[in-house]
């Protein structure tokens, strides 16, 4: 597919717009601003529309002309196209009338959002040559990474804070990658892989292959926007760590305009912290666009703790740009969501996912996004990942002894049980 | 006596690929001027028009953020060490 270079023309440096080759390089050197790949939209939209991209497997590639690489996909060829889930359950619980969820809770191989992005530096990471690549991770991307690369026949390393969730240490180790455990927080992790990066020939995703990898967040808003018939919610609340997610998603949205696929229509993206690391929330609360950092996070949401958020000036101006709002919540709300998500809709996510359940809760009950208008909320990850989190908060089995009367009296008084009426 | 600097790979151009650049100063400010005496044009590179250090630059003196400090006020003794690190995305 040699066409399909033609799509992705340079990196662009968001901040001065300088060009730059396609390399394995991802900040501008003139003001350090990130780069970002650029696109001949007037090409892509001849080349496709809704048919086209219909007509393709269900996969995030399905949308290949707007990510970044030169030929066609060489890793994680399967990822993506989660279902997008009507929950009315849960609506009828937030008092809202159009609720949807993007489930990334079950995108494949490993169960988060990170596989999109994955897909994409790692399919570039192979074109532009790698042989050994990296990343610093909170433990979503580095389960990817590690699954993604051993699939690919990559040796892969993982850097991560040392105090991770089990879950999330084993569920990088099985793929027989090399786990690096950090001790200190993310933000540690994050500067010593950029100084790694910059001494080592490694394609590490979230720096020098950060261009690629931010790409592959837009696929979640391609999805949303077909799965949704053709259209935009007018509300999608999105979790914020670094940010990037959220400013690729409105990018996405935008996007479709821009290639003629959607209508121009008018959207908010709201984005959701926990309180306990919340610079990118606080700072758009008090209509600053100068994100705080915070130096020691403390939040159950490990996967959202990042003090420096490098999206958070970028995320700031996306809501402001449509008109989005942004939240934060306690770690006591985060379980409340966790646990509404899944009693309500069945969906078991990680404590991220509560962070966005929680923070949309707020931002109905204050109005801020109004009871009668779409709303997507984007869970990103499993829950099985972050079990940790939940233990002690959903109850106990009951034990007894394999005896019918010891079931009937046990039984006797549950509620649902009374009411069917199925008693001897 | 001298402060040892980390230079990033993309200034390194200025400092004929030196990755660590000696020089003097009693603060973050200090530093980065004699660093741009030196290295002419390293300086626009870190700070914008008004001297302010760019959004998406990091200065870390032994490992300690400056915007947790005094900013450009922070100071610098013999045998420090300041890095310069760009920020980079989450994960």
């Amino acid at each position: 597919m040699s066409e399909h270079q033609t799509f992705f023309s340079n990196l662009k440096c968001r901040e001065c717009g300088s060009l730059y080759p396609k390399e394995a390089i991802h900040i501008c050197e003139f003001d350090f601003g990130p780069l970002e790949a650029a696109y001949d939209y007037d090409l892509i939209s001849k080349h496709i529309n809704r048919k086209v991209i219909e007509s393709r497997p269900q996969t995030m590639w399905r949308y290949r002309e707007l990510l970044p690489i030169d030929g066609n996909p060489t890793v994680g060829e399967q990822v993506g196209f989660t279902p997008l889930v009507r929950a009315d359950r849960l609506a009828a619980h937030l008092g809202v009338d159009e609720l949807y969820i993007k489930n990334d809770t079950v995108n494949y191989p490993t169960l988060s959002f990170k596989d999109r992005v994955v897909s994409v530096a790692l399919s570039r990471a192979k074109e532009l040559g790698f042989k050994i690549v990296a990343c610093a991770s909170t433990g979503n991307l580095a389960n990817s990474v590690a699954a993604n690369a051993a699939a690919a026949g990559l040796t892969s390393y993982v850097l991560i804070p040392a105090n991770l969730e089990k879950s999330k240490i084993v569920g990088s180790l099985v793929y027989g990658t090399q786990v690096i455990g950090i001790e200190g927080a993310y933000d540690q992790v994050n500067r010593l892989c950029s100084e790694i990066a910059g001494k080592y020939g490694w394609g590490f995703v979230n720096v020098n292959l950060r261009p690629y990898y931010a790409e592959g967040s837009k696929s979640m808003g391609f999805e949303i926007a077909e799965q949704l018939g053709w259209k935009l919610p007018k509300h999608t609340v999105i979790p914020m760590a670094s940010g990037s997610l959220l400013t690729k998603i409105h990018k996405a949205y935008k996007e479709f305009m821009r290639v003629g696929i959607l209508d121009e229509q008018s959207f908010s993206v709201h984005g959701a912290q926990a309180s306990g690391c919340s610079p990118i929330s606080e700072a758009h609360k008090k209509h600053s666009d100068i994100v705080k950092p915070v130096s020691s996070p403390n939040t159950i949401v490990k996967s959202l703790a990042i003090g420096t958020p490098a999206d958070g000036y970028y995320a700031i101006r996306s809501m402001t740009e449509t008109g989005g709002s942004a939240e934060d919540c306690s770690d006591e709300e985060v379980i409340r969501g966790i646990r509404d998500l899944a009693e309500y809709a069945g969906i078991f996510s990680e404590t991220a996912g509560g962070v966005t359940v929680a923070c949309a809760r707020k931002l109905i009950e204050t109005g801020k996004i109004p009871r009668n208008e779409s709303i997507v909320l984007c869970i990103t990850g499993h829950g099985l990942k972050t079990q940790e989190a939940i233990q002690g908060h959903c109850g106990e089995p009951r034990i007894i002894n394999p005896s019918l009367r010891e079931f009937e009296a046990l039984i006797a008084n549950d509620a649902a049980v009374l009411e069917s009426g199925h008693k001897s | 006596m001298p402060v040892q600097v980390r230079i990033p790979a993309p200034l390194r151009k200025l400092t004929n690929d030196q990755e660590i650049v000696s020089t003097t100063g009693a603060n973050v400010g200090d530093v980065l001027n004699a660093l741009n005496a030196a290295h002419p044009g390293l300086i626009e590179r870190i700070c914008d028009e008004q001297g302010n250090i760019r959004r998406f630059v990091n200065i870390f003196v032994n490992d300690e953020d400056i915007r947790f400090q005094q900013e450009k006020a922070t100071p610098v003794k013999d045998g420090d060490e300041v890095s310069i690190v760009p920020a980079i995305a989450g994960g």
